[in-house]
């Protein structure tokens, strides 16, 4: 009998290698970009990562696909600044460093509540019972203007009580290292989740509920547990997201932001524990620099998960798992050629849909200013048939060369997965 | 004659024996009048059978007969419309599933129900970590639990898929998954197995391969199996119960049941003609 443990290596090299890289990302980053809109970028990162790891321990690991999960980062928020005024007021004694922990019990005991009633199913019931609940929390937070703050939400100063060793939480550059330290626990810890019983059952869960019965378990307490952990980790994301604004409103319980976290998770990808950290980081990329590039951002944004929900279900870590798959077989050089053509025909394609999307915005938004708007060096006209014209030219040539570029690829790609099966079969008839 | 009567592993002494012995055993399942309707229709029709500890039970009987229901009762996936079901004396009708896999009954299903996601070992382990006390536990890492990766190996071992341990169930082959399908079936120690139609879809050599791998993994169980390949029937089971209509018509020992003319008008007659026509 062999008695080698799956995955038992107890000086697994790779992994401390991964670790110990992600710890120096988030020590070193801020030395990289270090204006004050690059810090906030960074924390509200941190912030993002465990959002979107909490969000996925329900979608990922137990295929339960949450329209609310705003609901238990946002009470987080909510709790956590309550107990930052607190603190401020002197009604409680607590370090400004453990608030995110408050965020984190707040979450966990709000998903004790909710979540015994959203568990009990599973699927579309669960989708539709978490919908319900976000709608009934965002209500409240207009019914009960002193705990949610109304219109002008609840605002409060982290830079309170004694600084421990000069550390007053006043400068961005501490709320960041403070996030990043919870940020670099609390992955390490759903990671870990992931390596127990209860998360190998969840995974279970999520493929065969069914099976999971007739094997000994509760599938709804299954479920059940894993919302409670989602939420205490969503919970302390809010309350690190609370110390970095100092302001929270309704908006944080709010059907969007549940919406977006679905949304990065997925477009970093479900299948892999490291694809919601890709989200995390893509999250803030695309709320901060691409809304500051063009109006039209949430547009963009519509159609790269629409592709990616077409061509790439399994989100960008997948992405990157496949390509090094091959990387690791040494036939990435088959296929890179593929993939520039790929990348410069959908980059033609995008300048001309792009363009038309511009002038449509700039003729219902920006009429006042005339009709011209400068789009990637060049001016446009947006009443001018010439413009019109040119943008669909554009557009059409790029989509066409996009998509004989596209067979080219499916063709290559193809071949490497033949070649690959092939090495497999030879490495295992050795 | 046929094959079907003749089988080198269940004839002489250790047919006689296994029945000496269990003549003396107690009773591992019990079905009292059990009934189920779905809408107006009743598909078992007052249902009873006593299954002693350690016997080898083969279900058989016609398409529609309400076989696999009978299993679906038993396992607690539907719960009864009334009767009994007693495990070691222990009432279970009305209980759910994973309530009746604690007390030691397991099943496995018609069509593959496995872990398709998850590695051959994964799937395995997934079966023993209730029954070692595990439970919801996320506060030890799998890597650390020798006895479920002993446990699970040991299976690996047993339904011959060492080679493909760490492939993901999805892309096993069809008998593998069915060797899968039993392997998680035992793998929480349950000492009442059921299996739904282990065999179906399978070649004859795949049949008989797997038949003596089911022998092999379920000594000293009690074992319900469903099954409509006679041969295999006649080789593996102490006794036969018939379902026909959601009734128990016959339940006895192979020679017994094959010499019951209720039997032989209800359905076997025509399963042996059909086999005999087909040269086995």
């Amino acid at each position: 009998m062999s008695v080698t443990h799956y995955e038992f290596r107890p000086y697994n090299v790779g992994r401390w290698l991964v670790w110990g890289f992600f710890a120096l990302v988030l020590l070193v980053a801020p030395k990289l970009f270090t204006s004050s809109l690059a810090i906030t970028m960074l924390t509200q990162m941190g912030v993002a990562i465990v959002a979107c790891l909490s969000y996925n321990i329900l979608l990922g690991q137990g295929g339960m696909l949450s329209f609310g999960h705003a609901v238990y980062s946002g009470l987080g928020s909510y709790m956590t600044i309550h107990a930052l005024n607190l603190v401020s007021s002197g009604g409680l004694a607590l370090p400004v460093s453990l608030l995110p922990l408050v965020g984190g019990l707040a979450g966990m005991a709000f998903a004790v509540l909710f979540g015994y009633v959203t568990t009990r199913k599973a699927g579309t019931p669960f989708a539709m019972i978490t919908l319900g609940m976000a709608e009934l929390v965002f209500a409240m937070s207009l019914m009960f203007a002193e705990f949610f703050g109304g219109e002008a939400g609840v605002s409060g100063n982290r830079v309170v009580g004694q600084a421990v060793w000069g550390i007053t939480f006043g400068p961005g550059i501490q709320v960041y290292y403070l996030v990043a330290i919870y940020t670099f626990v609390c992955v390490a810890l759903m990671f870990a989740f992931t390596r127990t019983p209860l998360g190998r059952i969840l995974n279970a869960v999520r493929d065969n509920p069914e099976r999971v019965e007739f094997i000994g378990y509760n599938t709804q307490r299954v479920r059940y547990m894993a919302f409670i952990i989602s939420g205490l980790f969503a919970g302390i994301a809010g309350g690190m997201g609370s110390l970095l604004f100092e302001i929270v409103t309704a908006e944080v319980v709010g059907s969007h932001r549940s919406g977006g976290y679905l949304l990065f998770t997925f477009l970093g990808g479900a299948t892999f524990f490291f694809g919601p950290v890709i989200g995390g980081v893509m999250m803030v990329l695309a709320s901060v620099l691409l809304s500051e590039l063009t109006k039209a951002w949430l547009l963009y944004l519509g159609l790269i998960f629409l592709f990616m929900v077409m061509y790439a279900p399994g989100g960008v870590a997948s992405l990157i798992m496949m390509n090094l798959r091959v990387a690791s077989f040494g036939l990435l050089r088959k296929v890179w050629a593929s993939y520039l053509a790929l990348a410069g025909t959908a980059l033609v394609a995008l300048a001309g849909a792009g363009a038309m999307i511009e002038m449509v915005y700039h003729l219902q938004l920006n009429a006042a200013l005339g009709d011209e708007l400068r789009y990637m060096g060049a001016t446009l006209n947006a009443s001018s048939v010439n413009s019109w014209f040119g943008s669909a030219f554009v557009m059409l040539t790029g989509v066409g060369l996009f998509e004989v570029t596209r067979r080219q690829f499916v063709h290559d790609w193809g071949e490497v997965q033949v070649d690959i099966e092939k090495e497999i079969k030879r490495r295992e008839a050795l | 004659m046929n094959t079907v009567a003749l089988n080198p592993m269940n004839t002489g002494g250790e047919a006689e024996n296994r029945l000496k012995n269990l003549a003396n055993a107690s009773v591992a399942l019990e079905l009292k009048d059990l009934r189920k309707s779905f809408g107006k229709t009743e598909i078992i029709r007052g249902a009873n059978l006593a299954v002693k500890a350690g016997e080898r039970v083969a279900v058989i009987g016609p398409n529609g007969a309400g076989k696999s229901t009978l299993f679906n009762l038993i396992s607690g996936r539907f719960g009864p419309t009334s009767g009994e079901v007693l495990l070691n004396g222990q009432r279970i009708d009305g209980k759910k599933p994973f309530e009746i896999n604690r007390m030691g009954l397991s099943r496995s299903f018609q069509i593959t129900n496995i872990f398709p996601k998850l590695s051959v070992f994964e799937n395995l382990r997934c079966g023993v970590l209730w029954s070692l006390g595990y439970k919801y536990s996320f506060w030890r890492f799998l890597a650390d639990l020798d006895d479920a990766n002993d446990r699970a190996d040991e299976l690996l071992d047993q339904i011959r898929l060492h080679k493909k341990r760490d492939v993901l169930a999805g892309n096993l082959t069809y008998a593998e998954q069915r060797a899968l399908e039993i392997g998680i079936t035992i793998a929480g120690g349950a000492n009442v197995i059921l299996l739904d139609e282990p065999t179906a879809g399978m070649s004859k050599s795949e049949t008989k391969r797997f038949i003596d791998l089911i022998r092999e993994i379920t000594v000293g169980k009690t074992l319900l199996t469903v099954e409509h390949d006679m041969g295999v029937v006649f080789g593996l089971a102490d006794r036969i119960a018939v379902v026909v209509y959601g009734e128990v018509i016959a339940f006895d020992t192979p020679e017994a049941v094959r010499a019951n003319p209720r039997v032989q008008e209800a359905y076997l007659g025509s399963v042996l003609a059909e086999s005999q026509a087909a040269g086995h």
